[in-house]
């Protein structure tokens, strides 16, 4: 236990000396949320619309007159039809459609309600809620404006949002489990496997091989570290996250950062298990680049939706670890499920996790080659 | 007692050990001489059981490094060639590391490394990355000595030090001997065989001769001569033409050439030389040393095995 104390000790001074693991450990986390936080959810100036004003009465040019005024959009162009919608989005690329009811003006004096609809595309799921919440606010606006101008106004604008391509607006708040799963992949397999190389290439690995130490005890003082290092990282994204962005926690905290630990774990014996196939640092560091990072952000559904893959890189996404965290941190996170509706992922985690460990334990030689 | 029997080890399309054999006596101060690329690295690795050989059986005692590698790995202290502890640790921290990992403390053993690590306590909060290279030495001697092992394998641990630190290094050897740790140095530096008990030279995988420096320059059988002319390289061309001539060879500012025949007269080799335009030609006397026999022994095994 001292031996293994001794080693985990000089695991901390190995990364607190070094300025840059330090950097890559405390400040990437921040600066990544941040980046990927603002650029996705920045403020939205002249987003290209359409409008298909089925009722072409006063109201709605006023209305529509008031909508492009705002600063927030820019017309692209009136439609005829609904037929032109797919067009509208694929071919010109517009970000939202605005259509108004038939006999809008009329339903809205005599009725009392009067509907309009807005269809946003959702393939970007951020820009998507945004601009529906600009306009149903400028319509809200219109209203109160135009029930003060009659006498006992009390109409009504019902808006109604719809959403084409993500009906569910999967992925609005989608960057803050990917980031968390790309982070901990970072800090945890990449650290490791390059920290473990390291040993190997300045010769030190042999001296740690001769002593008495158990290669179980080199493997878990190597990792003990970054476990610590990666559950710090957890929380502050999930703080930044939740009092930067204000994405919620519904579900149990603890579960959260249980998963999140056992995430780590797995990324840390797939770090172990690059250490031993790499030879050295630069190995290492590719293999974590191309075999973790690019998948974690690829294919882990993080930036693309795993819906809209094809085929056979939706088999592959089923191989990548951080796909089935993703989900598991959704779930929690956003719908606040509980143990029940994520015990498959964890276990699916948890295999992997066997089978790295195993697959390192196979690996990791006593000896030198 | 350390017995090495019949190991061979070979890589992908090398054979870096040939058969070797040697018994080294407890308390021995064993030198292992050889160019770089003869093998000795992964001999001393497969003594101290980071690897296996092909071939062959070691004993540690009764320890065999290959089944009883975990017991082997406490008596052992090892130096590996390239220096290897950690740059970013202070001198202090890395003893201590080693002294914890090897259950044991820098207090128990401190009378073991006293006379080496005083020499580089005043340094102990610096980092070991900023030591000079004979100060790193010490450290990582310092290092492999804190579990007081029973044997002590340094693999070059001169190399890339100056003569003022290799010198002092071989007082330590001496000193830890005394204490009664055996002790298997290798080394490329030929000057060094005289400060060992016994040494065995290595070429090519293969031990030419193991015996003590002494033994092994008495059995050189040839009469050997230092030569000097204006024109040294030309000499050595000539010479190689002369035919008396078993060999010749640069040996500092002098050729060392080394006759056939016993009895012979040094006037007729400077005739010879004379003969041929040179200048200001000097033969002397000199004694063979182990370098000499080094190169003897491993060019003539060199010659049948061709």
């Amino acid at each position: 236990m001292k031996r293994f104390k001794a080693f985990v000790k000089k695991e901390f001074l190995h990364i607190f000396r070094d300025s840059r693991t330090m950097l890559i450990l405390v400040a990437m986390p921040m600066v990544q949320i941040l980046i990927f936080g603002f650029v996705i959810s920045s403020e939205i100036k002249n987003a290209s619309i359409a409008i298909l004003d089925k009722s072409k009465d006063e109201l709605t040019q006023e209305a529509t007159q008031k909508l492009l005024s705002s600063g927030y959009f820019r017309l692209d162009k009136y439609l005829k039809s609904e037929q032109e919608l797919e067009t509208a989005f694929k071919r010109d690329r517009v970000k939202m459609t605005i259509v108004f009811e038939p006999g809008f003006a009329k339903h809205f004096y005599s009725d009392k309600t009067a509907n309009v609809q807005l269809i946003t595309d959702a393939s970007d799921a951020n820009t998507a809620r945004i601009l529906s919440n600009y306009a149903s606010m400028i319509l809200r606006d219109f209203q109160q404006s135009h029930n003060a101008t009659i006498p006992n106004g009390n109409s009504l604008i019902n808006t109604e949002v719809r959403m084409f391509y993500n009906e569910n607006l999967d992925g609005v708040y989608m960057s803050v489990p990917g980031i968390m799963a790309m982070i901990l992949m970072l800090v945890s397999a990449m650290m490791t496997s390059i920290s473990i190389t390291k040993e190997k290439e300045f010769g030190s690995m042999e001296v740690l091989l001769i002593s008495p130490l158990k290669p179980f005890q080199i493997i878990i003082g190597k990792v003990t570290p970054y476990i610590f290092m990666a559950l710090i990282n957890t929380l502050s994204i999930l703080a930044m996250g939740y009092w930067v962005f204000h994405v919620p926690i519904k579900g149990s905290l603890f579960l959260l950062l249980f998963e999140a630990t056992l995430f780590t774990i797995l990324a840390l014996s797939l770090g172990i298990f690059i250490s031993t196939v790499a030879k050295n640092q630069m190995v290492a560091m590719f293999m974590s680049m191309f075999a973790l990072m690019l998948p974690t952000i690829l294919l882990s559904g993080f930036i693309f939706p795993i819906e809209n893959m094809p085929f056979p890189l939706r088999m592959i996404s089923n191989i990548i670890p951080p796909r089935w965290f993703i989900i598991v941190v959704k779930k929690i996170m956003l719908k606040g499920a509980g143990i029940a509706y994520v015990w498959k992922e964890t276990l699916i985690l948890m295999g992997f996790i066997v089978l790295f460990v195993g697959l390192s334990i196979k690996k990791f030689k006593v000896r030198v080659e | 007692m350390i017995s090495i029997k019949n190991i061979s080890k070979s890589f992908e399309d090398i054979q870096a050990v040939k058969d070797v054999s040697i018994q080294i006596e407890e308390g021995e101060l064993f030198g292992l001489l050889g160019p770089d690329g003869a093998g000795k690295s992964t001999l001393l690795r497969m003594v101290n059981s980071l690897m296996i050989p092909d071939e062959g059986t070691i004993r540690l005692w009764d320890l065999d490094p290959v089944k009883d590698y975990k017991k082997v790995r406490y008596i052992i202290g090892y130096m590996p060639g390239k220096f290897s502890l950690y740059t970013d640790l202070t001198i202090e921290e890395n003893l201590e590391f080693f002294a914890t990992v090897f259950g044991t403390t820098v207090e128990e053993n401190y009378y073991l490394i006293k006379d080496i690590y005083q020499q580089i306590e005043p340094f102990k909060n610096r980092r070991a990355g900023k030591l000079s290279g004979g100060m790193k030495q010490k450290l990582a001697l310092s290092c492999a000595l804190i579990h007081k092992p029973k044997l002590l394998v340094l693999d070059e641990p001169t190399t890339g030090v100056d003569a003022v630190s290799r010198a002092e290094f071989w007082e330590m050897l001496q000193s830890l001997k005394e204490k009664g740790i055996t002790i298997i140095v290798s080394t490329p530096y030929m000057d060094e065989a005289q400060l060992c008990d016994r040494v065995a030279l290595m070429q090519g995988g293969e031990i030419h001769a193991c015996d003590k420096p002494a033994h092994i320059v008495q059995q050189f059988q040839y009469p050997i001569r230092g030569v000097k002319t204006s024109n040294i390289y030309k000499a050595l061309l000539d010479l190689r033409t002369y035919k008396s001539t078993h060999n010749v060879y640069p040996f500092g500012e002098f050729l060392h050439w080394v006759s056939k025949e016993q009895l012979f007269n040094d006037e007729e080799v400077i005739i010879f030389l004379k003969d041929r335009g040179h200048l200001n030609v000097q033969v002397r006397d000199i004694d063979p040393d182990i370098e000499d026999c080094f190169i003897e022994l491993t060019q003539f095994n060199e010659k049948i095995n061709a």
